[in-house]
């Protein structure tokens, strides 16, 4: 116990005596926090929007009139021509383009039909399926009081029938992104500091030739590994903790569920990440190619957590691949627990995952350190 | 020999020697495009949903069927009572509910009006939003069918042209992403540290007496990883056309130059971050922290940069990574030329010259 108490302390000064590091541990983190989850948002508006009038009618000015009111679109000003405005979408300037043909309120008013080209840059395809929603909606609309303003009220008989779908979203009526995202980039961030800096700590004493002089010691393996993991550990819980704080205070995050619970599967999540921090350390020769590998699983935990993508789009061989993804997990439990409340039993699955996790890649780690070299 | 030759075959050999790095930096890119190329998707397909149908009648079955025979849901269970929403929620399989009220197909027939809810778990909110809309389009597309029959029935009919992706597919926003953020994060990190291992190995001493000036050790740092970078554009570049089948509608030549400049930013930006950083451990948390996350949600990779708040719309100008989103979207799916992309080429010029002049001045000719 004594000689895990002399490694730690020794790794607490070296973590605090470099005095460049320090601001990349404690603030980089937190500003991200604080700015990238204002970012992180697939809310689609401003949507560049711009028309050809040909008609020049009161009906097609006043169609124009309900895009300019939606709160999705921001109107510009209309193109003269078809080229100039294919240049402007080729430009990026413009993602909708809507054009009203020549006699559009002629023909509306004799045959009751007309037609309208709508162009949707539709690179993004989801946001371009969201966007041709909406414009349908306001069409739709316009048809409607068109309609209307132009029957008897009496007349039952040819009234249309309209069917109202009320939409109602659950746990985040809003549709707050912030929500959602702060939790999920303070997991990131943790899953980072973390990672990084226990894949690194091991090889870097090797490369500089110290890991001989404790390989000389009669320090255990076992001693040397816990006495390797424990700071790094307390550092990815304070983190936590602050980013929690920064979340509460700042962006006024619901916490529903219970923060022990939170905690405790923390605690047990980091010891998996820490644990392939180790591993990885002690499978490579320099601190370039253990940063490397670190990277590699870095970027493929982020993008395949399902924080940014959902996990159930991804074809069904990804999705296994997801399966081993820690930090999926911690993002849905984080998600469960802070915005639904749910309780133990309802991350029970989670949770034992992510204990063998930890039981296999730690005990991996301490298999795979040899004290020889 | 020229010194500068000299030093640049020295920097080769380092790379080439050390093969279990290079093995990792020319491996790591195609396992990562393949996976993210596959799994990055957000499109909606067979999404669990489930039914509270209140009134069970023909109108609310004809909906129904219409419902589940579109491609984007499946009916996972019909439910009996409001109480077994929230049941399904928490165990986060269910993503919707739709709640026909009672007597639906009556009030629609005396009334001429009757309600749907959609309830969606809204956890994930930009799931949920698609799932409602889409939900939504098809009511409405079922409501248009029952008017026809009206006389009276005028019609606006929006005739949509999807243009640069006709069938809406999300390789086509996520792959030019994915290529570029790769592209840049391993080119920034491969120099990132290259400086920063001479001074800690020492070596740094001797670079300082050689006759070689700063411009020169910075730019033969560089010069060796364009190699090895614009190999792994290349091959990027190949996956993205042949397993993903991004169309090429521009010049590929056009492409393989503007890459190039590309490489050249992310590599004097690796430089920049070597050159300030007293530690390799240093430079790594850095090149690694500071830009993984940045790079990834500010680049327009995954969120429309066009929502974000102003002022970080404004950050994300500083992020090499969304002007070349734009040139290589540009390119492959719109066709543009080069007097389209000009702007976001000087944008890219001026970045490398800025950092490989920050570089030049912070580079200490002095030890400590």
């Amino acid at each position: 116990m004594k000689i895990i108490g002399y490694i730690i302390q020794k790794e607490f000064k070296q973590i605090f005596r470099n005095k460049g590091m320090l601001p990349i541990i404690f603030i980089l983190p937190l500003i991200q926090l604080v700015i990238l989850s204002n970012a992180a948002t697939f809310d689609i508006k401003n949507i560049t929007f711009s028309y050809i009038d040909h008609d020049h009618s009161v009906t097609s000015r006043a169609l124009i009139e309900r895009f300019n009111a939606s709160k999705y679109f921001k109107v510009l000003t209309d193109f003269p021509s078809e080229s100039l405005a294919n240049a402007a979408m080729q430009n990026g300037d413009v993602d909708i383009i809507l054009e009203i043909p020549s006699f559009f309120e002629q023909n509306l008013q004799k045959e009751k039909k007309a037609e309208i080209g709508i162009t949707i840059n539709a690179i993004d395809g989801a946001a371009a399926g969201v966007e041709n929603v909406y414009i349908t909606q306001i069409v739709q609309r316009f048809n409607r009081d068109v309609k209307i303003k132009l029957m008897q009220p009496t007349d039952l008989k040819t009234q249309p029938v309209t069917i109202s779908s009320i939409p109602l979203f659950w746990y985040n009526e809003t549709l707050n992104y912030k929500t959602f995202m702060v939790p999920g980039i303070l997991v990131l961030l943790v899953t980072m500091i973390t990672l990084f800096l226990s894949g690194m700590n091991i090889v870097r004493e090797k490369e500089i030739g110290t890991l001989e002089q404790i390989n000389v010691t009669p320090i255990k393996k076992s001693q040397f590994i816990i006495g390797k993991l424990f700071p790094f550990w307390v550092l990815g819980i304070s983190i936590l903790s602050i980013g929690l704080l920064i979340a509460k205070l700042v962006f006024n995050t619901p916490m529903l569920g219970s923060l022990w619970l939170m905690y405790g599967f923390t605690s047990i999540y980091i010891l998996v990440i820490l644990g392939i921090g180790l591993f990885i350390s002690n499978f490579t020769d320099t601190q370039q190619q253990a940063m490397f590998i670190a990277w590699f699983f870095m970027v493929i935990f982020i993008l395949m957590s399902g924080l940014f993508t959902p996990i159930e789009s991804m074809p069904k061989w990804a999705q296994m691949i997801t399966e081993f993804n820690p930090t999926k997990y911690f993002v849905e439990v984080m998600r469960m627990v802070m915005l639904k409340s749910s309780n133990f039993m309802d991350i029970w699955p989670q949770f034992t995952k992510t204990i063998v996790y930890a039981l296999i890649i730690n005990g991996l780690a301490v298999w795979r350190y040899r004290k020889t070299i | 020999m020229n010194p500068f030759f000299g030093f640049i075959k020295k920097e080769i050999y380092h790379i080439l020697r050390d093969r279990r790095s290079l093995l990792i930096l020319l491996g790591m890119p195609i396992v990562q495009i393949l996976l993210f190329g596959f799994a990055i998707t957000n499109e909606i397909k067979n999404v669990d949903i489930a039914i509270l149908d209140y009134s069970k009648d023909a109108t609310t079955q004809e909906i129904i069927n219409k419902i589940s025979a579109s491609p984007y849901f499946t009916i996972n269970q019909l439910m009996n009572n409001e109480a077994e929403i929230e049941t399904v929620f928490q165990k986060g399989k269910v993503k919707a509910v739709i709640n026909f009220e009672k007597d639906f197909g009556e009030k629609l027939i005396k009334y001429h009006n009757a309600n749907i809810q959609i309830i969606t778990d809204a956890t994930d909110p930009n799931t949920a939003n698609t799932i409602s809309n889409y939900i939504n389009s098809i009511v409405q597309a079922y409501q248009q069918e029952q008017n026809k029959t009206l006389t009276l029935a005028y019609q606006i009919e929006p005739k949509t042209r999807m243009v640069y992706n006709p069938e809406l597919k999300s390789v086509f926003m996520f792959v030019p992403g994915v290529m570029t953020v790769i592209l840049m994060l391993i080119s920034a990190m491969m120099t990132s540290i290259s400086i920063t291992k001479e001074k800690e190995l020492g070596t740094m001493e001797v670079l300082l007496v050689s006759p070689l000036k700063p411009l020169q050790v910075i730019t033969g740092k560089v010069i060796p990883y364009i190699f090895l970078s614009v190999f792994n554009a290349i091959v990027i570049v190949v996956l993205g056309i042949f397993v993903f089948k991004m169309p090429i509608q521009g010049s590929l030549l056009l492409l393989g130059l503007e890459s190039v400049l590309f490489i050249i930013t992310s590599l004097t930006l690796g430089i920049l971050i070597s050159t300030v950083s007293a530690s390799q451990q240093t430079a790594m948390m850095a090149s690694l922290m500071g830009l993984m996350l940045p790079t990834i949600i500010l680049s327009g990779f995954i969120f429309p940069i066009s929502s974000m708040p102003t002022p970080l719309q404004i950050i994300s100008n500083i992020i090499p990574a969304k002007w070349f989103i734009i040139i290589i979207k540009g390119i492959l799916l719109k066709g543009v030329g080069f007097s389209f992309i000009w702007k976001e080429t000087l944008i890219l010029m001026g970045m490398a010259l800025f950092f490989i002049a920050v570089s030049v001045k912070k580079y200490k000719i002095r030890l400590e």
